[in-house]
């Protein structure tokens, strides 16, 4: 049982992570009939509630509660894999990433390195300065509008797509690439630079 | 209910994995870590090994019918996957999180990036606003 428990707690390798992710695309092809890809959801959630007349948002969004249920279960598989079986001390917790990027995030004033994603920048009360605010607001909307524009993620083209061997998807996860790359070593810096 | 079932399994081995820390975005785009590169490859390589089997064997979907995952249009100068693509990417490289694990965040208990989610929304809708005005291909 304590094997199972520390099997479950400890961050698990890419070589057990990627080919699970990669089996949902079977799995939801097979069981539902459907291709992968989750940020589809976002244009399900308009559809659902934001009023207003546009073509691309009128369709009814309930023949498509399949990507509503599969996004629900995410978060409830995060709140399972995090908030029930879970590390006792989360908040402490450090993830394992390499010491290079813990010295390159440290000279751009992140001290806090512990928890699964700095609260320096991504919490509630982060939410109240320049950087968290403009990384959460900025970062989510460029993430909504430039999925839609390429019509997919990680999930739809990344995963999916380059499986299907599609064209289309291996341009868009170049400009994924060239776009992070970006974002990382010039925008960041930029967002970063009132920390204190 | 099926899909309920793998969405959950899905989150769960996005925190496991920790693919969803906006540190491990950080260390991919420095290149400074192989972890996020073997997970989304040898996610590809299964999925491709997969597809194939599905055609090979002619395995069919729960209402019998035959399964292929139609290729995205390609066209032009490809504009919508160039440029929104990397649209994406620079979202992407400063919130440290996609779509899928936007939603586990949450479910993990980092309610805050409900905010990142109604930001994408709003994104989405205004990309369905201004559709006809982007060029596409």
């Amino acid at each position: 049982m304590s094997t199972l428990v520390d099997l479950l707690s400890r961050p698990w390798p890419w070589y057990v992570a990627g080919p699970l992710i990669g089996l949902v695309v079977p799995a939801l092809l097979v069981w539902v009939g459907r291709p992968f890809g989750i940020s589809s959801s976002f244009r399900d959630v308009c559809a659902a509630t934001i009023p207003g007349k546009l073509e691309y948002f009128g369709y009814d969004w309930r023949d498509y509660a399949w990507r509503l249920a599969f996004s629900v279960g995410v978060l409830g598989g995060g709140f399972l894999a995090w908030q029930v079986l879970g590390p006792a001390d989360p908040g402490g917790l450090s993830v394992a990433v390499s010491e290079a990027t813990r010295s390159d995030l440290l000279a751009l004033g992140i001290t806090d390195q512990t928890g699964l994603v700095p609260r320096q920048l991504l919490s509630w009360e982060a939410l109240g300065s320049f950087a968290g605010l403009t990384i959460l607001v900025l970062g989510g909307f460029l993430v909504g509008f430039g999925t839609r524009w390429a019509g997919g993620c990680t999930s739809g083209h990344a995963i999916t797509g380059l499986s299907n061997l599609q064209l289309a998807s291996l341009i868009a996860v170049i400009g994924f690439f060239v776009g992070g790359l970006v974002s990382t070593h010039w925008l960041l810096p930029i967002i970063l630079a009132g920390l204190p | 209910m099926r899909s309920l079932f793998l969405g959950l399994a899905f989150g769960f081995v996005l925190v496991r994995s920790e693919a969803i820390s906006w540190y491990r975005i950080q260390e991919m785009f420095r290149l400074q870590s192989f972890h996020m590169y073997g997970i989304i490859g040898s996610a590809v390589l299964v999925g491709m090994a997969s597809l194939w089997l599905i055609r090979r064997y002619g395995i069919r979907g729960p209402d019998g019918e035959a399964l292929e995952i139609a290729p995205k249009e390609t066209g032009g100068r490809n504009t919508r996957y160039w440029a929104g693509g990397a649209v994406f990417g620079l979202g992407w490289g400063i919130l440290g999180a996609c779509p899928g694990p936007i939603y586990a965040l949450i479910g993990s208990g980092h309610t805050v990036f409900l905010v990142a989610l109604g930001s994408a929304v709003l994104g989405t809708w205004l990309y369905g606003a201004l559709r006809d005005h982007l060029p596409h291909y």
